[in-house]
């Protein structure tokens, strides 16, 4: 049937036509629609969850899979970091039931902290890559991807990257899944892994690479097309782009869509009567760099270029204005047009939405510490957008769960300075509460605030351990943030709404007074999963245009107009934060009935 | 016959959404689509682009620069920003209502949108401006303004969309309790572009 997919629901339609048993995954843009449309597409014959970080996730799918299930896996770029321990071993074990790792990639960045390439993580645990260059691409592939696992006994990579994950293509799909029945688990020393089978499983991995790299000359989406001395050489969203650049020029193309293990084969044939090749790729130059050991090992002379030769820009994405430059200098295609000079425009960051409670959290902790030294580090979430004026409450942001450790290691060279730590709830759950249990352990003198808004709001709102609901629709224990603090030796922990200002306040006064670890934990939902009970307005006759409300708060419903403060309606959320920073009494209320 | 169009607001405004109902109602016609979006931290409150292609010969899933049939402001500046993807002689159909920006509200620099709506004026061949603040207003929901918005691109004949099959596939996309009001406000969007008069003539 034809349906219209974005590219991360293709790869959820793909691996349950492929029969898989088990998804789990970490939230992480581009990638977390993927799960999200496996359970929402879940007939209860696959088990879904979002595991509390990505090695978790990596672990519960490798335990499926040596169980015989198919299993799919699914993070961001930045969270194959997290899950690389068990990765690097599950490489030297193997699997039995098929387990695809879906890690996407993000050039630009768009919304990660670094332009890493998963194409390196493959390998570097020398473990088979797929790389689709689109939508209807990824469906087709992610079958596959399972197929290829299974028959080899070992786990696959899957690097989609955002403009593949997030773009919607119209695409033949079909009506009905292959049913897989796991084995279960059978008994072998091959599943405990030891320095000498290690050493064993090193030498068949050498050896099977190889092999793989040969029968990939062959797969279907890795292509050769076109004629002429002068050849392309590209892979993923890329390809894509040159198509649209070349219009109908039938230059040579060379289409890599398992860049490990490297079709060296097909490369070989690709690169016979050329010239030169242009190698047109996004993040680090892993296509152009095989080509060049290529030719070296086969004495070719044919000339590389591409990011290395500075050819091709270094970071960033490419767009088919890019491709055409760079096309434009090598094949003398057109160049793109000028772009058209534009009058100033209003800057527009992303900020924390109206009404958001992060923003009367950090803006307590800001009024508590008032004339002091003190020093904020932050975290991965929404709540990074408090580093915006004015709120400026985010000195540091580094990696999950790091504001907790950063801040240890800052407080023991300056221990007269007063420390901050801010972490969302999911973050906490995912990778907060080893650096708790260090603070306490190393008698580390900071306080942490746990900004828990009863979601995993960035990624768009999936639930998690202290949410008490799952991802196959069960409501479960809710994980305790204040028990677990507790438990692991914080003694001064409380809870607070952050929108009772006052008493928000103190409780930072008072958890930053406490020689040692001190937790406040601000308890207020996300906007995005509660509802409004109120709407603010300004009296513009008692409103004395002081802008207290925006230079303090920085809501992006309040405005100024003629002199007063305005508050946008269909924004506002209702949340009082401007009415208890307003010293005129200019922002009335009106509750909902 | 390929339409390029571009969607671009501010995070929250349905950009997605509008985004969506294009490219279903050229697919029910047979017709191939592709759409890319902004998915991730600049949802909160930051400049938010969808692309949509219709057409078989379509590889990127961005429209490149100077190719854009329509481009659908839901904002003034925003509209205003998008414009290098204009093609020459496209159609703009632009909100009226400016959203200032915190940071906009925190300097001194007081933008209202009026002059972007100017500029619009002197460098757009067919421009269509859209009262959404009037429409949201008759159709009592703030939630309107995308769906208003594909009613003017709609009327203007650019998308090549009939404003039936639009409002099939608001049907198949919108919730069953918002669709009347959905089919309201596109009409209501259609008359806007109507009475719109071409002032490049
Ligand atoms: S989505 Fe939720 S947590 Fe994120 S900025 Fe908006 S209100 Fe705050
Ligand atoms: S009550 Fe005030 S601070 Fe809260 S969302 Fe409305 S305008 Fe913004």
């Amino acid at each position: 049937m034809k349906k219209f997919l974005m590219g991360n629901e293709a790869i959820a339609m793909g691996a349950i036509h492929a029969g898989v048993n088990l998804v789990c995954g970490y939230p992480g843009t581009p990638s977390t629609e993927i799960l999200e449309t496996v359970a929402k597409n879940n007939d209860g014959s696959i088990y879904v969850e979002w595991s509390v970080n990505e090695k978790a996730a990596m672990e519960v799918a490798a335990g499926a899979s040596y169980s015989g299930a198919r299993t799919l896996v699914t993070m961001k770029q930045v969270g194959l970091n997290v899950a690389s321990d068990p990765l690097m071993s599950l490489a030297y074990v193997g699997v039995k039931g098929g387990m695809v790792i879906v890690s996407a990639d993000d050039p630009g960045p768009i919304s990660s902290q670094t332009e890493q390439d998963t194409r390196h993580f493959a390998q570097f645990a020398k473990l088979p890559v797929f790389d689709p260059s689109s939508p209807e691409e990824a469906y087709a592939m992610i079958g596959d991807a399972f197929a290829f696992s299974e028959e080899y006994g070992t786990p696959v990579l899957f690097r989609p990257t955002t403009r593949v994950c997030h773009g919607c293509a119209s695409m033949e799909i079909a009506d009905t899944k292959n049913v897989h029945k796991p084995e279960g688990f059978i008994k072998d020393a091959k599943w405990t892994i030891f320095p000498r089978l290690s050493y064993q499983n090193h030498i068949k991995i050498e050896k099977r690479n190889p092999i793989l790299g040969e029968k990939l000359s062959s797969y279907r989406f890795n292509t050769v097309t076109g004629s002429g001395t002068k050849g392309i050489a590209t892979g993923g969203i890329s390809y894509e782009y040159i198509k649209e650049a070349l219009g109908g020029c039938n230059a040579k193309l060379m289409k890599v869509s398992t860049p490990h293990p490297f079709p060296e084969k097909l490369a070989l044939e690709f690169l016979r009567g050329l010239t030169e090749v242009m190698v047109i790729e996004e993040l680090d130059p892993v296509i152009e760099r095989e080509l060049i050991f290529l030719c070296g090992k086969h004495h070719l002379n044919v000339t590389i270029r591409g990011k290395l030769s500075g050819d091709v820009m270094q970071a960033g994405e490419n767009t088919v204005e890019s491709v055409k430059s760079v096309l434009n200098g090598y094949l003398g295609l057109p160049a793109p047009e000028k772009s058209r000079f534009l009058p100033p425009l209003p800057v527009r960051p992303p900020v924390l939405c109206a009404g958001c409670p992060h923003r009367a959290s950090f803006y307590a902790v800001k009024q508590a510490m008032k004339g002091q030294k003190a020093v904020f580090a932050g975290d991965i979430g929404c709540y990074t957008l408090g580093n915006a004026m004015p709120l400026d409450m985010v000195d540091t942001c580094l990696c999950m769960g790091a504001d907790v450790t950063i801040a240890q290691g800052m407080q023991h060279i300056e221990p007269d300075v007063k420390h901050f730590s801010f972490i969302g709830d999911s973050t906490f759950f995912a990778s907060g509460i080893t650096g708790v249990v260090n603070a306490v352990y190393n008698e580390s003198d900071i306080t942490l605030i746990v900004l828990d808004n009863s979601t995993t709001a960035m990624t768009g709102h999936q639930p998690h351990p202290g949410t008490g609901r799952t991802m196959m629709g069960n409501i479960t224990e809710k994980v305790s943030i204040p028990a677990i603090l507790t438990a692991v030796g914080v003694k001064e922990v409380s809870v607070v709404n952050p929108f009772h200002l006052t008493e928000a306040i103190e409780a930072v006064k008072k958890a930053a007074a406490h020689k040692g670890v001190s937790a406040v934990i601000f308890r207020s939902p996300c906007i995005a999963v509660s509802k409004p009970v109120a709407s603010y307005q300004v009296d513009s006759g008692t409103c004395a245009g002081c802008k207290k409300c925006i230079k303090e708060i920085g809501c992006p419903a309040i405005s100024m107009d003629s002199g007063k403060a305005l508050i946008e309606p269909s924004l506002c959320f209702g949340c009082s934060l401007c009415a208890q920073v307003c010293p005129c009494g200019a922002m009335k209320g009106v509750r909902y009935s | 016959m390929t339409v390029n169009c571009i969607l671009s607001g501010v995070g929250g405004q349905g950009t997605v959404l509008a985004s969506k109902l294009i490219a279903q109602a050229a697919m029910d016609k047979g017709q191939n689509a592709r759409t890319a979006e902004t998915i991730g931290m600049a949802q909160r409150g930051g400049c938010v682009v969808s692309h949509v292609r219709i057409g078989d010969e379509i590889h990127s899933p961005m429209i490149p620069k100077h190719s854009a049939d329509v481009i659908i402001g839901f904002e003034p500046a925003e509209a205003v920003r998008c414009l290098p993807y204009l093609k020459k002689g496209g159609v703009v159909v632009v909100s009226r209502k400016a959203i200032p920006p915190v940071t906009s509200s925190l300097g001194n620099s007081s933008y209202n949108g009026s002059e972007m709506i100017a500029y619009l004026q002197k460098e757009v061949a067919r421009l269509i401006v859209v009262d959404g603040e009037k429409i949201s207003k008759d159709c009592s929901s703030a939630k309107v303004l995308n769906v208003a918005l594909l009613g003017a691109a709609c009327a203007s004949g650019i998308l090549g969309l009939s404003m039936d099959e639009l409002k099939n596939a608001i049907s198949k996309r919108v919730k069953p309790q918002f669709i009347e009001i959905n089919s309201k406000a596109l009409e209501k969007g259609a008359l806007a572009a109507k009475m719109t008069v071409p002032h490049h003539t």
